[in-house]
């Protein structure tokens, strides 16, 4: 078990490509922590460069305070679980899992007693003698994980170890290297692309974008104090709604209708870089049916009416979606919806996506009021994607 | 399937198997027909039968007695084996480089061989004959080995670069992350799941120069080197007063055991091999 | 379990402390973007060698399989050409000079030079159009039967592998007077490998006998190309077993079809192991490469068997031409630059 750091650790390939900018990360020992991002974004080889398998061009990589830029994966002593798994096809489930510690030369003995060990606590027992093609996607990632932590190394990379398992078993795997991880202690680097993965597994996240990190924290910390409007956007089920809004009279006007500057919105602005222009964020779990908020709470907020487009009963609550005339435009947005894919549909005017108690009467056609959490607004600089709520 | 739907399954069995043994009649028949030459005696040689009427192994101890034969015999074996291991280490190294390497040229390389593959070997056989017998080649196995390589290149490498396309190369990185070193990483993981791939190639590079009669007709003249395919057509003119028929089929059938004995056991390898690397090729 | 962190939130552009950053954040998009190219990649790359190693490892291992095909196949062929402009007649070494084109006059002035070639145009299209059908024919038989795949595959191989002379002497004696059950059968009392038309017709079957599973193979790896899900697709929408081959596997089949026929052509067009053994090249039968063998290694005439091999070549050139440039057959290889 190890701390890692990485500090200013760039790669550039040779083609003058930049995939990973002066990434600076400090893992502390025993801690879980994730790297999410959209495909391309760098996360894979920020993780390559800390397991060795890609050089670094630029920075420092510890581990435990050495050096370790230039030693071989070998010498790292760092497992890792592959997204395919990388089971050895020609071997079985108990060879996969003794390959390593047959390497380092352990006496039979040994490597026998940590197997067993291993699949034990991976329920793997009675497929030690199995070749991999014989077992289903679970069990082959359980098996993965097994070659990992057989070694008992200082750490594990987990390189989108879920994401070839079929939605209900990635929940399930999901609280199991969850659990594993804690019972280990052992300190973890995962990459993602799902937020949700990222927000339920890690003791911190690191949102990456262009090889850039946008922010690093806890993750309920990312949640509510987004460094920008690209972390905003992609932290977050059903995603932040990011309406155009701008300062006219004291109040701000929105395709919300008019919206009275609080105080916290008041110092916001004045850190624009031009206050008149701004995009609005609010998340959709902070709205509610307006029928169902007393008068006292109603005061923190604001009132919404609109054309209701469609509702989604979930059971536990409602979606509701009304269409809005206007959209806000910003290049990380754009960049937001090119890779949830939503930039494929068409979309000329924008839609507010809200979360509403399952006992909302709304029904779909229907104008409707909806109240909104004034204490909940992000107001973000449109040019630069910058919080401007967030206090220095 | 599909194509049948609506007819039960027992008919569409009846229908499946009435069309296979069709392919395999069409298939096996003239193999047949020169193993029933073969056991046939003198006599009953000309009576069109198919099938013997009188059985003899006369016809396998005459050759088997001949220097001519089970020189040629020799000759075959020994040519074929070096050239096929031969082919087959130039073209994994090659086919590796095509896989997994970006290098300039590898177009030009891919172009080369796909050239050699259709190349008319007829073009070649009066320069290489005048080349070799300046060179001492002429009448050698050394004479015969180098064509042979050279035309089986190509084969062996589109064989073996679709092979190893196939290899999940994630696989070395999972093992360096298990301590391994870049040398035990090829021998313990990647060479076992490239043997498969070599080995298909190796019997399809075989087949291509136990085969080869126009290369082994024009740059022989002697028993030295002469393969069975060439010494078999000799036969013909071995003696005015002996019909060679007999002789000519059991040899035949001799040379033709490797080949059944291979397709048998490796008939999944043979087509998975062709298939892969004529159309990925 | 120490959690200490030194900063616990280390928003690059959040923070007004780094505001100057915010147009490298800004500007990073751009550079972001190519980082993303060369992300994408880092998966493929043999990483921990640079691109220079990469080249120099991949040439040293092309170089002995490229330097062998070199060596044996483009000197000869500039040899062979230097050898066509010579009268060279190995029976009269001390006559050699240099005669400029007078063989080319020579060859094709030759009738025997224009009837080999018709035999042979004859030979390759009937062969190869027969093929095709039966090849693929087999191919089906071979990817969609339901019972005893392994062993309908097993027999097709055998006329892939056999010795094709040990196939052309079974075919001989079949169809030689008395001793062969074929001639017996069809032809009583007359020698059909004595007769032009009838000997071709035995070298077209003892071919397309030995080829089509070739062929066949090759068109399978097609079929397999043909996703099943678009062949339910079709009868859903009310496509008969016909239409279904004809205007879904057919035409999604096509390139893997044109290079089958491309390598058969080819293949067929140098003809010469059946021909020696059925017919020698009897009776007006032989194919250009048998004629440029007889000139070569029985009249020793290497001049004149020269310009028939280059001649050949230039043949072979032009019909690989002629498919790669009319029906856009895509050359196998072409697209092997992708890694996986």
């Amino acid at each position: 078990m190890s701390d890692i750091v990485l500090d200013r650790v760039t790669k550039r390939y040779p083609d003058g490509a930049l995939a990973v900018q002066e990434v600076n990360i400090e893992i502390a020992d025993g801690e879980f922590i994730i790297l999410v991002g959209p495909s391309g974004c760098g996360k894979s080889t920020t993780l390559n460069m800390i397991a060795g398998l890609e050089d670094i061009t630029s920075g420092e990589l510890r581990i435990d305070g050495t050096v370790v830029n230039d030693r071989a994966p070998k010498d790292r002593d760092i497992a890792m679980v592959f997204q395919s798994y990388a089971l050895y096809p020609h071997l079985s489930v108990r060879e996969n899992m003794a390959f390593p510690l047959r390497l380092a030369k352990l006496d039979t003995a040994t490597i026998d007693r940590k197997v067993s060990e291993a699949a034990r606590i991976l329920d793997l027992t009675q497929h030690l003698d199995r070749r991999p093609s014989n077992l289903s996607g679970g069990q082959r990632q359980r098996v993965a994980m097994g070659r990992a932590i057989v070694r008992n190394p200082k750490a594990f990379l987990m390189d989108e170890p879920l994401s070839n398992l079929d939605a209900k078993l990635r929940v399930q795997m999901r609280t199991s290297v969850s659990r594993l991880q804690k019972q280990l202690g052992t300190t973890t680097v995962y990459v993602t692309h799902d937020q949700t993965e990222a927000m339920t597994l890690g003791d911190r996240v690191v949102v990456m974008r262009g090889g850039v990190v946008q922010q690093i924290g806890a993750p309920q910390h990312l949640y509510e104090h987004p460094a920008n409007l690209f972390v905003a956007g992609f932290i977050g089920s059903p995603a932040m709604n990011f309406v155009p809004a701008a300062v006219a009279d004291g109040r701000l006007s929105t395709a919300l209708g008019d919206i009275r500057l609080t105080d916290r919105l008041r110092r916001a602005m004045e850190r624009a870089d031009a206050p008149r222009e701004v995009i609005l964020g609010i998340r959709p779990e902070h709205f509610e049916d307006a029928s169902l908020v007393d008068e006292r709470v109603r005061a923190e907020g604001d009132v919404f009416t609109g054309l209701v487009d469609v509702v989604e009963s979930m059971g536990s609550d409602k979606y509701v979606y009304y269409a809005l005339d206007e959209k806000a435009r910003s290049a990380e947005l754009e960049e937001l919806a090119a890779d949830s894919g939503s930039s494929d549909v068409p979309a000329s005017e924008g839609q507010l996506v809200t979360r509403l108690s399952a006992v909302s009467p709304v029904r779909e056609g229907d104008h409707h009021e909806v109240w909104f959490d004034l204490g909940k607004v992000q107001l973000f600089d449109p040019a630069t994607g910058r919080n401007l709520t967030l206090e220095p | 399937m599909a194509a049948f739907g609506g007819t039960d399954t027992r008919a569409r069995k009846l229908r499946w198997s009435l069309l296979n043994t069709l392919v395999v009649v069409y298939a096996l028949v003239p193999v047949l027909w020169i193993m029933s030459l073969s056991f046939k005696t003198p006599a009953t040689l000309n009576d069109g039968n198919f099938i013997p009427r009188e059985w003899t192994l006369e016809n396998y101890r005459s050759i088997l007695s001949t220097t001519e034969f089970l020189r040629a015999l020799v000759n075959s074996i020994g040519i074929a084996l070096i050239a096929t291991a031969i082919a087959v280490v130039l073209g994994t190294m090659a086919a590796y480089a095509i896989a997994r390497l970006q290098f300039p040229g590898k177009r030009l390389l891919v172009g080369v061989s796909l050239l050699i593959a259709m190349f008319p070997q007829i073009s070649l056989v009066s320069p290489l004959f005048e080349i070799e017998r300046t060179l001492g080649l002429f009448d050698t196995w050394p004479g015969l080995i180098l064509p042979y390589i050279t035309f089986s290149l190509p084969l062996a490498i589109y064989t073996l670069s679709a092979f190893f396309r196939e290899i999940p190369w994630e696989l070395e990185k999972a093992a360096k992350m298990d301590g391994a070193t870049p040398g035990q990483a090829f021998l313990k993981v990647i060479a076992p799941l490239a043997a498969p791939g070599v080995f298909t190639t190796a019997i399809l590079v075989f087949i291509f120069c136990w085969n080869d009669f126009l290369f082994a007709l024009t740059l022989t003249s002697t028993e030295r080197s002469r393969t069975v395919p060439v010494a078999l057509s000799f036969f013909t003119g071995d003696s005015q007063f002996q019909d060679p028929t007999g002789s000519i089929s059991a040899a035949a059938v001799v040379i033709t055991v490797p080949i059944i004995v291979a397709v048998l056991f490796f008939q999944r390898r043979i087509v998975a091999g062709l298939t892969s690397g004529a159309v990925k090729g | 379990m120490s959690k200490e962190r030194l900063s616990e939130d280390q928003a690059s552009p959040g923070s007004p402390a780094d505001a100057p950053g915010q147009a490298e954040v800004t500007s990073a998009n751009g550079s972001g973007r190519g980082g993303r190219a060369g992300g994408g990649r880092s998966g493929r790359r043999t990483l921990t060698e640079g691109q220079r190693s990469e080249r120099r490892l991949a040439l040293l291992l092309c170089a002995p399989a490229a330097l062998v095909m070199i060596a044996v196949t483009g000197w000869p062929i500039i040899y062979s050409i230097w050898l066509s402009l010579q009268r060279y007649d190995l029976r009269f070494p001390a006559d050699q000079e240099f005669v400029g084109l007078a063989n080319y006059v020579e060859v094709l002035t030759s009738s025997y030079w224009w009837t080999s070639f018709g035999v042979t145009l004859l030979i390759t299209v009937v062969s190869v159009a027969i093929e095709l059908v039966l090849g693929m024919a087999l191919a089906l038989i071979m990817h969609r039967t339901i019972v005893g795949r392994g062993l309908v595959r097993t027999s097709a191989l055998v006329p892939y592998g056999i010795v094709t002379v040990v196939a052309a002497f079974s075919w001989r004696y079949a169809w030689t007077p008395d001793t062969g059950y074929l001639a017996n059968l069809f032809a009583p009392g007359s020698a059909p490998l004595t007769d032009q038309a009838s000997a071709l017709a035995i070298i077209t079957l003892a071919e397309v006998w030995k080829t089509t599973p070739f062929m066949a193979l090759l068109l399978m790896a097609g079929l397999a190309l043909v996703p099943d899900d678009l062949l339910k697709a079709a009868s859903m929408d009310g496509a008969g077993p016909w239409q279904r081959f004809i205007k879904v596997m057919v035409p999604v089949m096509k390139p893997a079809i044109l290079v089958a026929l491309l390598f058969r052509t080819l293949d067929a067009f140098r003809i010469f192991d059946n021909i020696y053994v059925l017919t020698s090249g009897a009776q007006d039968t032989s194919s250009v490469s048998i004629l440029a063998n007889t000139n070569l290694i029985q009249a020793l005439n290497l001049g004149i068997g020269s310009t028939m091999s280059v001649l050949i070549f230039l043949s072979v050139a032009l019909i690989a031409f002629v498919f790669v440039k009319l029906f856009g057959t895509a050359a196998p290889g072409s697209d092997t630059e992708g890694r996986r």
